[in-house]
């Protein structure tokens, strides 16, 4: 099977699946069945991609001319096989969790649930596959439509009031900027293509490119760039698979992602380089860094907290895409997947606590870690990659952000991941800490607290895992991203 | 040969089959003859609009009678686009009316109802295709009078008072209309199209020609429902039968908009227009005013047939917008979304029929939970909800790329933003809809609802698929847009 039918087939077989997974609305074994095929096949059509990479090729296939210079296309390149191996790979696991979370925890409209999961699944393929920014701002827009289900699941009023935050948030920026800095890139440049080295030289007016990438990054409302950041808290009232794969993977990535492929392909580096157009922008992601972190520190709800959390760590993407050179741009890609690890493996932690023992608030955990001893030492196992520690993923990308703030010369910038590190240290390791040592307030434990079903331990163990396997191989990872360049 | 005949065929056919079927008597014969007259117009129309993209306007005298004293059929580009969107619309909604009508409208009268359509439709396809000016004005009461009829009909008694309000609204129209069209034909001798065109600028320096400009403006307005004469456009659509509601949105107000282009371009002349009247800084305001006021007022409707009549009074702003930016992207957005328009908003319709069917009802409360029950009608509303607010893949984001870049072109970045701006409250309005649907708690009756008969949803599928082909395709709706613009602007750039 040649790559672009690969790439084609990736995108559309989840959403062909969620057609089966709906025929299947009265059986759910073979409807979850059907959702774990799907994911198995899925990631291996993914798989099957990077040889083609690897070799250096780019398969693309163009499927249709909406309007002059604007066409639906598809093209495989490494960031995007990067982010879809993390996804889809993901997905896998998430799928197994799901099950256990959703029968646990007596969800309705399972079924539902698993159509939207599927779709948001390939329209996350169609972003990381896209090979111009129209394309991507389609899918874009499918993945929030398509998500938005999904956090309003409960369809209590709190849900459908987070629901509505998320929504109108991202299709606002979205369409109030980012579909406005589209048509001005089309204006000037004629072209939205993902061209290396950008498409905007000699297009636009040096002084109006800050103007033009601000447009652009507070557009991508997924990023969660602070002042648009409100959706992301507000969508932890979805049940935790969601929060764990799409908001702290499939949509926050997609974000960062296109901020990513924004400052490669639209702009280009030399470009930024030349104009130091990105030092606003860059200035914001500092700022969203220190205080989502900050704000973090003060949230006794588990998921809040992993929610500001995540608006900081995706500042890191932002920041490190801003500081314009090759290594922060690695850095900045491969925290794309170390934090995927990290935080998926925490929200799988918060889900499980909560189908144990109904517990939301961080106050109320002290001394759990004693009967749940699995899921709280894979939560210290994703804490510590977070903070950027050995033996642990996330070292690596921030040791990549780091020198790429001294390639720089942005001393300042250093001070700020090095600061955000250890408020990292202090709103989330106290969490397993007190798990582990703290004293029960109140009446004794419940005897009958014991760990979530098995196939949720077997998730967040698996992508505790996975921390630790991208600390010893991160071989594979620098090399899909050192590809970029 | 036939062919050479198409013009009045196009008229004729339909305006033969209203008295037919009024002498028919019976409810389904005079729908069967209703709905095949209308395919047959569809197909005259499409085989006009070949015509013309393959050798360019046509030019048909009536009854042989030689212009400008005959009257003069003529055919270019805009109109023959218009008349496949009128006649289009038309056959995909009588096919859809059957089930809906008789279930809306006393058994008695049903076969009234297609008499009407008929007539309507006639009157709807001369005002498109006539070159002359007197004749615009007979079609035009043909189809409002036909038009107060058909909501009427209803059987909720409000529509009585609606249909009595448009009446006046609409006579007021006709009548500005008919005072422009006299005084035109006192300055110049002439009723034909491109006799006055061509007479109108040695006297154009008149008062009278610039009070026949004014009174035909405010006349062609009230009958567009511009903001802000629009007044009597959201109760029509809401008490008339949904079938009716699905067909004049599609219709009765993109022919008043055809009729702007056609007057302001064609006859005055674009010099005239937005040179000497400035039509433009006048249309602009009014345009945006309207877009967002009655966004806004629809944001709080209850009855949906209501909202989806404050979001077309919206839509047209849309249009005039781009008419009001005087260049060939920005009427080629303005045309462009005459037909995407047309389609969503007919989907839309269509669909709350098939929930009207079923529940008997279009208010947001009792719509809570039937995402569940009726599957493909809400399916069918979500995307057409989703075409309204400009989702990419959809008609909708096709002409509000174009209205932006149309914008943009003149530097108007502002404008470029309010666009933008003013299709979040379409999101706002369409999505309270949503929401109650998919997230809200069904009442005692909910679990008496079916999902609506396939006479239903057929009609419902095909028009949704409409607006995502147009929405990936463009290649149709955008090449004739644009050659449509370009024609009326000819002598500018």
């Amino acid at each position: 099977m040649s790559p672009e039918l690969t790439a084609v087939l990736a995108v559309i077989v989840p959403f062909l699946g969620s057609i089966g997974i709906g025929l299947l609305d009265q059986y759910p074994n073979p409807r979850e069945t059907v959702t774990l095929i799907l994911a198995a096949t899925l990631f291996l059509l993914v798989l099957s991609l990077i040889p083609a990479v690897t070799a250096g090729h780019h398969p693309g296939l163009r499927l249709v001319e909406v309007m002059p210079g604007v066409s639906l296309a598809l093209e495989v390149e490494p960031l995007g096989l990067l982010f879809a191996l993390i996804a889809s790979g993901l997905w896998i696991v998430t799928s197994v969790y799901s099950i256990g979370y959703m029968r646990g925890n007596h969800e309705s409209h399972q079924t539902r649930y698993y159509i939207c999961f599927a779709i948001a699944l390939s329209a996350t393929m169609g972003v990381a596959f896209a090979a111009n920014m129209f394309t991507l701002f389609v899918f874009y827009e499918v993945l929030t439509l398509s998500t938005y289900p999904l956090v309003a699941h409960k369809g209590t009023d709190e849900a459908k009031q987070g629901a509505r935050v998320y929504l109108v948030l991202l299709i606002s920026t979205s369409i109030g900027f980012l579909l406005l800095a589209m048509l001005w890139t089309w204006q000037a440049a004629g072209t939205l293509d993902f061209v290396k080295g950008g498409i905007l030289r000699d297009r636009v007016d040096p002084g109006l490119l800050p103007l033009l990438l601000a447009l652009y990054l507070f557009g991508i409302g997924k990023a969660a760039l602070m002042p648009f950041h409100r959706w992301l808290p507000s969508a932890m009232v979805a049940p935790t698979p969601v929060s764990a794969l799409l908001h702290a993977v499939a949509v926050v990535k997609a974000g960062v992602f296109t901020v990513v492929k924004v400052t490669i392909y639209i702009f280009g580096i030399e470009l930024l380089q030349d104009t130091n157009a990105s030092t606003f922008m860059m200035w914001i992601a500092a700022f969203t860094l220190l205080a989502a972190s900050l704000i973090a520190m003060t949230k006794d709800n588990l998921k809040a907290r992993l929610a500001y959390s995540t608006v900081s760590q995706l500042a890191y993407i932002t920041l490190g895409a801003m500081l314009v050179n090759t290594t922060a741009m690695i850095g900045a890609a491969m925290h794309i997947a170390t934090h995927a690890f990290g935080k998926i493996t925490l929200f799988f932690c918060a889900g499980a606590i909560y189908v144990a023992t109904h517990k939301t608030q961080i106050s109320e955990m002290n001394g759990l870690g004693r009967v749940m001893p699995f899921t709280y030492g894979a939560m210290l196992v994703g804490t510590l990659s977070i903070i950027g520690l050995p033996p642990f993923g996330g070292l690596w990308s921030k040791w990549y952000l780091a020198i790429g703030t001294l390639e720089a010369s942005q001393w300042i910038m250093l001070s700020v991941l090095l600061i955000s590190s250890l408020l990292n240290i202090a709103y989330l390791l106290p969490i397993p800490i007190y798990g582990f040592f703290g004293k029960t307030s109140g009446q004794p434990m419940a005897t009958s607290i014991k760990e979530a079903p098995l196939p949720m331990v077997f998730a967040l163990m698996f992508t505790a895992a996975g921390c630790v396997v991208l600390f010893l191989f991160p071989g594979m990872l620098y090399g899909l991203t050192a590809l970029l360049f | 040969m036939i062919s050479t005949q198409l013009p009045a065929l196009q008229v004729v056919i339909p305006l033969l089959a209203g008295p037919t079927c009024l002498l028919l008597h019976h409810s389904r014969l005079s729908w069967g003859l209703a709905t095949s007259a209308s395919w047959v117009a569809l197909f005259i129309s499409l085989a006009l609009l070949d015509q013309v993209l393959a050798t360019g306007p046509i030019s048909y005298e009536l009854g042989g009678w030689a212009a400008p004293w005959g009257i003069e059929y003529r055919i270019d580009e805009i109109n023959a686009f218009v008349l496949l969107i009128i006649s289009g619309i038309s056959a995909i909604t009588i096919s859809f009316a059957r089930a809906s009508i008789e279930h809306e409208v006393h058994n008695k009268q049903v076969y009234l109802v297609y008499t009407g359509w008929m007539l309507c439709l006639s009157g709807l396809l001369g005002i498109a295709i006539t070159g002359d000016v007197f004749n615009v004005f007979v079609f035009l009461e043909i189809s409002s009078l036909s038009s107060y009829l058909l909501i009427s009909l209803s059987r909720d008694r409000r529509a009585l008072t609606a249909a009595f309000r448009y009446l006046v609204m609409g006579t007021i129209g006709a009548t500005f209309i008919l005072i422009g069209i006299a005084l035109l034909y006192m300055m110049t001798g002439t009723l034909n199209m491109s006799d006055l065109a061509a007479r109108i600028p040695s006297v154009s320096d008149t008062r009278t020609v610039k009070i026949a400009f004014a009174f035909l403006t405010a006349g062609i307005g009230l009958k567009a429902a511009m903001f802000p004469m629009h007044f009597w456009l959201p109760n029509a659509y809401a008490y008339a039968p949904s079938a009716i509601s699905a067909l004049f949105a599609g219709t009765a107000t993109k022919v008043a908009i055809y009729l702007l282009l056609r007057f302001f371009f064609t006859i005055f002349g674009v010099e005239f227009s937005f040179e000497t009247m400035k039509l433009d800084r006048i249309l602009l305001p009014l345009a945006l005013a309207g877009i967002f006021v009655a966004s806004t007022v629809a944001i709080f409707q209850t009855d949906i047939k209501r909202m989806l009549g404050y979001s077309s009074i919206a839509q047209i702003g849309y249009m005039v917008l781009g008419v009001s930016l005087v260049s060939v992207t920005g009427v080629t957005a303005a045309i462009l979304h005459l037909f995407n328009h047309a389609l969503m908003k007919t989907a839309l319709f269509v669909a709350l029929g098939c929930v009207f069917f079923r529940v008997g009802s279009v208010t947001r409360g009792d719509l809570a939970g039937i995402g569940y029950a009726m599957p493909w009608t809400m399916g069918a509303f979500v995307l057409g909800g989703l075409s309204l607010v400009g989702i990419p893949l959809t008609v909708g984001f096709i002409s509000k790329w174009y209205l932006i870049v149309a914008a943009l072109e003149q530097q108007m970045w502002w404008l470029a933003g309010l666009v933008l701006i003013s299709s979040l409250l379409a999101l706002v309005y369409v999505w309270r809809v949503i929401e109650i649907a998919y997230f809200g708690t069904p009442g005692d009756r909910s679990t008496e609802i079916k999902e609506a008969p396939a006479t239903l949803l057929i009609p419902t599928w095909i028009l949704i698929t409409a607006n995502i082909y147009f929405g990936v395709d463009t290649s149709l709706t955008v090449g004739v847009a644009e050659r449509a613009a370009q024609a009326l602007l000819g002598n500018v750039s």
